[in-house]
This record gives structure tokens, C-alpha cells and sequence, in this order.
């Protein structure tokens, strides 16, 4: 027990050491940028598709993270992000189409995640029927860019895909009228309850989705919609200029890619300044005492319904691009799976936290989509080598297992996620905070003040 | 002049009346203490003078205006405020950042100059957290101000509720049991603190308190409640004679033989 304990104080000091050293002088930049190097080198050298390259690819991501936590200067970080985002990954898309795909969906479902983290983590509302909003926006744009909508207007036919730009717009608002809508009968409820009615709501959209194909046909019920309309490629002239020669799926795909990478940053841009103003503080105060936040004169119900209206209206949007995406959407895509899967990214990354949240989305949908798929494949080319692997066994049927494991394990050893909230950092560098405006314009309250620890 | 005036009020839960025909005057610039054994009906009545309890019957009037029936966040925003009996600070948020939330209804930024970060937003934040630091100065707590509440021992947590309510620019501030808890120093200052909320920044105070020597020392006016009735209202010298408050307190037989325990 005692050897065990000194053995882990050794590791944690010699940890710290390392930590130290790799975070003074021009030591975190000489790092990232060869972590940056190897990987990127990596990726463009061995464009192949195999459990290799998904280990690279996951790297990378991780990449960002290093990046974000890295000690060096914000244009670093920013340039450093912006190539690797901007040019790097869409040339390892261009020479491997597969992976861009996951990428872009990656970063689709961390702008729906950071949209359930303004409910669930920010407001505290527990919300399990938040794919909603999602399945809003998709049909929202499948139906008016396809021939279903002359089953609703007649005479009118499927709009051209410029107009995509302002569905985006729309989608935004009509996700936001959605969430005041679903918001308002569960504006009493608190916790467990809120959570049941969520979940009810969430899947009255989806049996709305199947169920509306009588007796006006909307929605095209079970089969769903196909041929969803896909903005004009005006790029195109670009990629020509570039001397790429690429496919028009795989233009689509670069194109998808840097929409996408657009909205998340907005999104995150959007989300973070709201979580540091006067309207974020409310909703923690909801979050935190309910009772104290009211007395405190924040009123409860504009800033509940505030949450879920901005909480919905990026899924609203995400929901319009993932139609253009997939140019396929039917009700299945929209159950209570989906729901419970953005949760467990918000959950996963840490309630709250905003890097949390998106290093959560990353996660999940690499597991997902990518790293479960392949290890169970890689499974079962073993087990038809001949490796002692009992035939009754499919590995494919297992991936929701190993997931389910995973969770599980994270729960019981990190229960407040990767990455948790930035206040509980705050707490321990009061320090490093920018000075207040106090100390720099008006010294007069600040010298009436204790003196500061250290200064 | 009047600053609020409670006009028999009642509060039924189902078939318990929790105050029963309370009528309160509260003149402003006044420090006032509401004191009765526990289960009085002291921090029901609280509840319902700040809009946490709708009254079953009767009509409050805070400044000329009805506020029977509003919102708590109303009632605050038209200058009421409270702290509460146990403690609730918002435990995951720095100290900083309580204050702010206090200062809720006095800020204007909404959604849309909030997401574009306008200059009008930035100055305002600007000016609320030097507000806030003043108020965290005048509760001696700014040297803590981004450690997170929860953290913060019992004593500083009670002086970050007052300064949190004091962030909503109150004229009356609603103190519940504001010493509760604390050790003779410590009520000491607490005691100096509530003197000073009237005395520097002009607000009238309502407590609610056991501690007897707080109560002699501060208040200009005390009234009793027991069973959710209102027994006794008077200057301190008043009450501490009252055989009714000390039977109160102590049961018939203590009323008899004088007053000197009331004190202990």
C-alpha cells in the first residue's frame, strides 16, 4: 500500500516535472509544431484506409486539443488550428475521401452538442429530446428543396439550392421557435420530470415525422425523404484555379467540410460570449438554486425559454446542412438514440465546459462512426485467419458494448468529464487572470481593496 | 415615511395557517427585527413579503405600489432583496461572479449585442464587475473573488449573500437569521455589517433573528410572532418586559419571575 503510494507520488512528480519543462520558454512551441509536423506528414504520405490511418486521424484531432491547452500565444494557436484545419485536412481529404466525411460529422455533432450544453449543461435542464430540433431543420430543407412541398403549396415546386443560404437562416429561427414551443409545457418541471416530458416531446416530433403522410402527404412518412437539394457548387471555379481534378462528390465533400468548420466556429464563438455575460450567469444561477436566482430578480421563464430557444436553433441549422449532406432523411435518423448519444458527448466531455463539450462530440462520433467499426472488422478478419475467437462471437454485433463500457468507466473514474468546467481552473489561478478594469482605469477601489496574494 | 406596509396578511398551506392577520409598518431608514420561537411563521412571512409565496389574503405596499402577487424577480427588481436562513449561494460560481447575478435586473445586455459583443455590452460588464468589487469591498471578501462559493468558509459566505443582495440595489433588504451559526466574534461583526448597511448605504433592514443581544443592540422597532400570530411590536425596551413575549419564549412559568433570560 505505502510502496504503491510512493510509487504513484514519484510518477505524479516526475509528471509535474515534465509538464514544467514542456511548458517554459519556446519548449510548447518547438512541441506542438513537431507533434503538428509528424502527423500532418503522416496523414499526406500514407493517405490509406485502414486502422493505421485511424489512429492518425484521431491524433490529429487530439492535435487540437494539445493546441488549445498548449502555453503559447494566441496568434500560435490560431494559425497553427487554421492550417491544419484549412489545409491540411481537406488535402488528406482530396487524397482520401473516406475521412473526411467522418471529420465533417465530427464537427457537426460538436455544434449540436455545445447546443445541448447551453440547456443541459449551462441551464441545467435536463433535455432528452433535443434531436428534435435536428429532425426540424432536416425537414425543413428536405421538404421545401424537394417535391414535397407541392403536396403542402400547391403549384409550388422545390426551391433551387441558392436558397439553402437562407435556410440556414431559417432553419435557425424555426429551430428556436420549436424549442420556446417544447420549452413552455415543461417550464415547471424540474429534473427527472423534465427529463420524461423532453423525452415524450422529442419523440411526438419523430412519430409526427413518420405519421404525416396522410392525409396530406408532408413529410413522405416511413420512407422518407430523398434527393434533398444541395447548394450550388460556386466554388468550383476555385478548385479549378487550384489545378485540383476532383470528383464532384468529393467537391461536395470539401465543401460540406468548410461550412461546417464555419458553423462550429460561429457556434463556439456564439456560445462562449454568451456563457461569460449577464444572460449566462443566469442560467448558471438557474442551474445552481432555482429559488436564489429568482429572488435575485432573474426571471425564471424568459431565461429558461432563452436556453432552449439558442440550445435549438444550432440544431435547427445543423439540421438543414445534414439534409444537404446526406440529400436522404427518414424518421429512424431522428430517435431517441440520437438524443441520448449528443447527451452522452456533453456528458463525456464535461457539463458545461465548452472544449469539454467538443473534444466529447470528437470522441464519440470517432468511435462511432470509425474506431468500433474498425477494431470489430479487424475482429473479424482475425477470427477468419484462424485466431481462437469462438464463432458464436460477431464482433460487430459487440461495438455498442465496448461503447457502453466505456461510458460506464468514465463515469465511475472522471464523473465530471474530460474536461470540466473553466471555473474550477479559475479558482486555482486567480492570478492569471486578465487585471479587472478596476485596477487599470480607476485605481481608487482597487487600493481601498487588500492587497492581492502576490502582488 | 412609510417604505412598506403589510396589511393583514394571511398564508394557509391546505389547512395550516402559517401567518395569521400579520400587519407590519416599515419606516425607511429603519432597522427592524421580526423574532419569535422556531415555527413562528418568521420565514414564511419573508417568503410572502418577496413574492416567493402568493398571500392567501391580504395586500402589501412597497413604495406606493402593490406588490402582493408579483413575481419574486418583480419584487427585486422594484428594490426588495433578501438572504436566506440556510445559506444558498450559487456554490459552483466564483464570488465574482454571485455578486453579478445580483446585479441581473439593473444590466441591459440581451441576446443579440451579447452574441456581437457590441461596445455598449462591454462597457457595461466593465462598469458591473467594478460595482461588484466595490460591494465584494464593502463585505471585506474582494481579496476572494474568484474562489468558488461552495469553497469560501461559513462566515464569508453569509457577508457574499448580503453583498449579493445588495447588488440588486435594494431600498429594504430582508436579513434571515443572518448570525445563525456564528460565534461571538463573528456576530460581532456580522451585527457592525447590518448597522452599516443602513448607516453608509441608507437601505432599511428587516431581520430575522435569534440571537437576543443582536436584536436589543440594532433594532429600532421589534415585532413578536408566535403560532403565525403577531403578539407583540414595539421599541426593544417594550418587548424585552412583555409578559407575552416571554411567555413566548419560555412558557408561563419564566414570565413570573422576569426577563433575564430571555437574554441568555
Amino acid at each position: 500500500m505505502t510502496a504503491d503510494n510512493r510509487q504513484t507520488g514519484q510518477f505524479a512528480s516526475l509528471w509535474a516535472q515534465l509538464r514544467a519543462t514542456a511548458g517554459r520558454g519556446p519548449a510548447p512551441y518547438v512541441l506542438t509544431l513537431a507533434y503538428a509536423t509528424i502527423v500532418s506528414a503522416l496523414l499526406l504520405l500514407n493517405p490509406t484506409t485502414g486502422l493505421g490511418t485511424d489512429m492518425v486521424v484521431v491524433l490529429f484531432l487530439l492535435l487540437m486539443f494539445v493546441i488549445y491547452r498548449a502555453p503559447t500565444m494566441l496568434a500560435f494557436k490560431l494559425t497553427l488550428g487554421t492550417i491544419l484545419l484549412g489545409v491540411i485536412m481537406p488535402v488528406f481529404g482530396v487524397l482520401n475521401p473516406f475521412y473526411i466525411d467522418v471529420v465533417t460529422k465530427a464537427g457537426m455533432f460538436a455544434s449540436l452538442a455545445l447546443g445541448l450544453n447551453v440547456v443541459v449543461g449551462f441551464a441545467g435542464l435536463l433535455d432528452l429530446g433535443y434531436v428534435a430540433f435536428f429532425a426540424v431543420g432536416a425537414y425543413l430543407w428536405g421538404i421545401f428543396s424537394t417535391p414535397q412541398i407541392s403536396n403542402i403549396v400547391p403549384g409550388m415546386g422545390p426551391l433551387n439550392g441558392s436558397w439553402f443560404w437562407l435556410f440556414l437562416a431559417i432553419g435557425l429561427a424555426v429551430g428556436a421557435l420549436f424549442g420556446v414551443l417544447l420549452g413552455l409545457p415543461v417550464l415547471r418541471l424540474r429534473g427527472d420530470y423534465l427529463a420524461i416530458v423532453t423525452l415524450g416531446l422529442g419523440e411526438v416530433i419523430r412519430v409526427l415525422a413518420t405519421n404525416l403522410d396522410r392525409p396530406v402527404n408532408i413529410t413522405n412518412g416511413a420512407q422518407g425523404i430523398k434527393d434533398v437539394g444541395r447548394p450550388p457548387l460556386f466554388v468550383e471555379p476555385l478548385f479549378k484555379a487550384l489545378g485540383l481534378n476532383i470528383s464532384v462528390i468529393q467537391e461536395y465533400q470539401l465543401y460540406f467540410y468548410f461550412l461546417v468548420l464555419l458553423i462550429l466556429a460561429l457556434t463556439v464563438l456564439v456560445v462562449y460570449r454568451l456563457n461569460n455575460s449577464r444572460i449566462g450567469r443566469a442560467w448558471t444561477a438557474i442551474r445552481e438554486d432555482e429559488t436564489a436566482a429568482i429572488a435575485m430578480g432573474v426571471p425564471l421563464v424568459r431565461m429558461k425559454l432563452l436556453a432552449f430557444a439558442v440550445g435549438a436553433s444550432f440544431a435547427g441549422t445543423m439540421g438543414v446542412i445534414f439534409s444537404a449532406l446526406q440529400t436522404f432523411i427518414n424518421p429512424p435518423t431522428f430517435d431517441l438514440l440520437r438524443s441520448i448519444g449528443i447527451l452522452s458527448m456533453v456528458i463525456l466531455g464535461g457539463m458545461g465546459s465548452i472544449p469539454g463539450t467538443m473534444l466529447g462530440a470528437v470522441i464519440v462520433t470517432l468511435l462511432d462512426l470509425q474506431l468500433l467499426p474498425r477494431i470489430a472488422s479487424e475482429l473479424s478478419i482475425l477470427q477468419r485467419r484462424g485466431v481462437p475467437i469462438p464463432s458464436w462471437f460477431d464482433p460487430a454485433q459487440y461495438q455498442r458494448l465496448l461503447f457502453g463500457l466505456l461510458l460506464v468507466i468514465m463515469m465511475i473514474f472522471r464523473p465530471e468529464g474530460l474536461l470540466p468546467e473553466d471555473r474550477r481552473r479559475q479558482e486555482l489561478h486567480q492570478d492569471d487572470l486578465p487585471a479587472p478594469a478596476a485596477e487599470q482605469e480607476q485605481p481608487a477601489p482597487a487600493a481601498e481593496a487588500k492587497p492581492e496574494p502576490g502582488s | 415615511m412609510t417604505l412598506l406596509h403589510a396589511h393583514h396578511i394571511t398564508k394557509q398551506f391546505g389547512g395550516l395557517t402559517a401567518v395569521n392577520d400579520v400587519s407590519l409598518t416599515i419606516d425607511a431608514g429603519s432597522i427592524v427585527s421580526v423574532i419569535g420561537p422556531n415555527g413562528a411563521g418568521k420565514t414564511t412571512f419573508f417568503n410572502v413579503l418577496t413574492g416567493i409565496y402568493k398571500p392567501t389574503k391580504g395586500t402589501i405596499t412597497f413604495d406606493g405600489k402593490e406588490i402582493a402577487g408579483l413575481r419574486p424577480d418583480q419584487i427585486t427588481t422594484l428594490g426588495i432583496c433578501r438572504t436566506f436562513q440556510n445559506i444558498r449561494l450559487f456554490g459552483t460560481m466564483t464570488v465574482l461572479e454571485n455578486v453579478l447575478v445580483g446585479m441581473h435586473a439593473r444590466l441591459r445586455a440581451s441576446l443579440w449585442p451579447t452574441i456581437f459583443n457590441t461596445p455598449a455590452v462591454r462597457a457595461e460588464e466593465r462598469t458591473a464587475r467594478d460595482r461588484a468589487r466595490e460591494l465584494l469591498n464593502f463585505v471585506h471578501l474582494d481579496d476572494k473573488r474568484s474562489q468558488l462559493a461552495r469553497n469560501l468558509p461559513y462566515g464569508d459566505q453569509r457577508r457574499l449573500e448580503i453583498a449579493r443582495a445588495l447588488a440588486t440595489s435594494p431600498r429594504l433588504i430582508l436579513l434571515d437569521e443572518p448570525t445563525a451559526g456564528m460565534n461571538p466574534q463573528e456576530t460581532a461583526e456580522a451585527t457592525r455589517l447590518i448597522s452599516r448597511l443602513r448607516d453608509d448605504l441608507g437601505l432599511t433592514v428587516v431581520l430575522i433573528e435569534h440571537d437576543m443581544r443582536v436584536v436589543m443592540t440594532i433594532s429600532e422597532r421589534i415585532t413578536v410572532l408566535d403560532y403565525g400570530t403577531k403578539i407583540a411590536e414595539g421599541l426593544p425596551d417594550e418587548i424585552r418586559a412583555n409578559p407575552r413575549v416571554i411567555e413566548a419564549y419560555l412558557g408561563k412559568g419564566a414570565a413570573v419571575h422576569g426577563v433575564e433570560q430571555v437574554e441568555g
